[in-house]
């Protein structure tokens, strides 16, 4: 059987591996907001916190290179950030008075990049795109995560909060079925956490790769045989909003390592 | 308006396959499907496999069964190990058929329903998880598991 196909159905939503042995979680009330790492081994948490041994960081040290490069049509990041940012990955996704939109941080950059650098979108997952993300990110490592979900965010939050609800796909499970009323609990070899985006981009194991949330969220989608919404889709950043709300006060951990 | 309304009402009954149940109503007895969905008895020990297996019912992912060789079987749903000391053929049917039209906010997925539903993936779009004969199959299985010598 392939296992690779395996992996990605409900079937088989869980990574194939082991389960953890350490169960940190054990002993958490039941309102208590947890980052996903504590649901994971302690070889996997020590592998997210040691910033050599960290796959991420080939990711952010790659970031930290193109933010100061220049594209032949325009000025470098740097140029415009001087003094890094410091925090700010912590209050995205956010809303933009100029697009009159919600933007997450690929968003931003994207927009950056058309609006002061003359250069072309960066898709999604593509290695500089992910590079950038997990540069800035990882500048509010530590932050709490704080987002504004008020004035026009508001009807953006609603939405994402009703596909977090909402049952979807063949096996007909909402996201909060799992994540909300069933963290802490077994399927299969992981263990259900609460769900959130702090962590990323993260480096997953299973991925053997660096991926932003929203390739998350797909997996998630895809193995309750949804239609995975498109990559950069406005739902799904109505969703990663809803998210950080969810995860008020969570410190922002990219580059986490995840199963 | 008026074509477009009676091409509406066509959809519903011609192309409106997904939509419809395949369960009717009148099969439901309490809590329990009585009637075999399929005439041939079923088959255990497939039932078993079915249970098991990724790409078929992969109930381990949610459940426990003492015995089974299956490693790291989840926690979610009850342990099913004797549940057919406490569940008839019927409700263990049910159950497994679609859960949600007895207790419509169960996390317990549907396996054999296809109306409906939401956003489903084209390529399992208008098709239950398992096949009537894979029900029973895996009703076979577990109407059995009433005693702790049972082999899983
Ligand atoms: C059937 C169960 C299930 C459903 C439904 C589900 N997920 Fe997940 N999700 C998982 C599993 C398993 C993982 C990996 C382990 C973990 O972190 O929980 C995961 C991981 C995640 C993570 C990464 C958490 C981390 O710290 O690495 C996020 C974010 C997430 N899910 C959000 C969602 C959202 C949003 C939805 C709905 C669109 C959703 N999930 C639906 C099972 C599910
Ligand atoms: C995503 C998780 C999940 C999967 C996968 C799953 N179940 Fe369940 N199941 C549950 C939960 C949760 C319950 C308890 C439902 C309730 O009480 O509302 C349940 C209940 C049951 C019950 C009733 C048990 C009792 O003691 O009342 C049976 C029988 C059952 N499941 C069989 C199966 C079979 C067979 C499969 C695979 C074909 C399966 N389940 C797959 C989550 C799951």
């Amino acid at each position: 059987m392939n296992r690779i196909v395996g992996c990605v159905s409900l079937a088989t939503i869980a990574a194939c591996s082991a389960p953890p042995q350490e169960r940190a979680h054990d002993r958490l009330s039941p309102d208590e907001i947890v980052s996903g790492s504590v649901f994971l081994t302690a070889e996997t948490r020590a592998l997210q916190a040691d910033d050599f041994a960290n796959p991420g960081f080939l990711w952010v040290d790659r970031g930290e290179a193109l933010f100061s490069e220049a594209p032949q049509t325009g000025p470098a990041c740097v140029s415009c950030h001087a003094d890094g940012l410091a925090g700010v990955a912590a209050t995205y996704p956010a809303y933009d008075s100029d697009t009159d939109t919600v933007l997450n941080i690929e968003g931003r950059i994207n927009q950056c990049r058309a609006k002061h650098q003359g250069a072309s979108s960066l898709d999604y997952e593509s290695d500089e795109l992910l590079s950038l993300t997990a540069y800035i990110a990882n500048q509010s490592r530590g932050a709490p995560v704080s987002v504004d979900t008020s004035g026009s965010a508001r009807a953006v939050y609603e939405e994402g909060a009703r596909y977090f609800r909402t049952r979807r796909g063949q096996f007909n499970l909402s996201c909060q079925q799992c994540h909300t009323e069933n963290w802490g609990k077994r399927l299969r070899g992981d263990t259900l956490s609460q769900g959130h985006g702090n962590g990323f981009p993260a480096y997953r194991l299973e991925w053997q790769s660096m991926g932003s949330l929203h390739r998350r969220l797909r997996d998630c989608d895809m193995g309750v045989r949804a239609e995975p919404l498109p990559y950069g889709d406005p739902l799904y950043i109505a969703v990663e909003l809803y998210l950080a709300a969810r995860a008020d006060g969570l410190e922002v951990e990219s580059p986490a390592v995840r199963r | 308006m008026i074509w477009r309304a009676l091409a509406a009402g066509l959809c519903l009954s011609a192309c409106g396959a997904p939509n419809s149940a395949l369960i009717d109503q009148d099969m439901i007895t309490g809590d329990s499907i009585e009637q075999p969905l399929v005439n041939a008895p079923g088959d255990p020990v497939r039932g078993q496999r079915l249970f098991v297996d990724r790409d078929a019912g992969h109930c381990v992912l949610c459940h426990q069964v003492m015995g089974l060789d299956a490693e790291f079987q989840g926690n979610i749903g009850p342990d099913l190990s004797l549940v057919g000391a406490r569940l008839s053929p019927g409700q263990l049917r049910l159950r497994i058929v679609d859960y949600q039209i007895v207790r419509p906010g169960t996390l317990m997925p549907s396996y054999y329903r296809i109306h409906d539903l939401h956003q489903v993936e084209e390529t399992h779009s208008g098709a239950p998880i398992l096949s009537a004969r894979d029900i029973e199959d895996i009703v076979a299985y577990l109407e059995r598991r009433k005693d702790v010598e049972d082999d899983a």
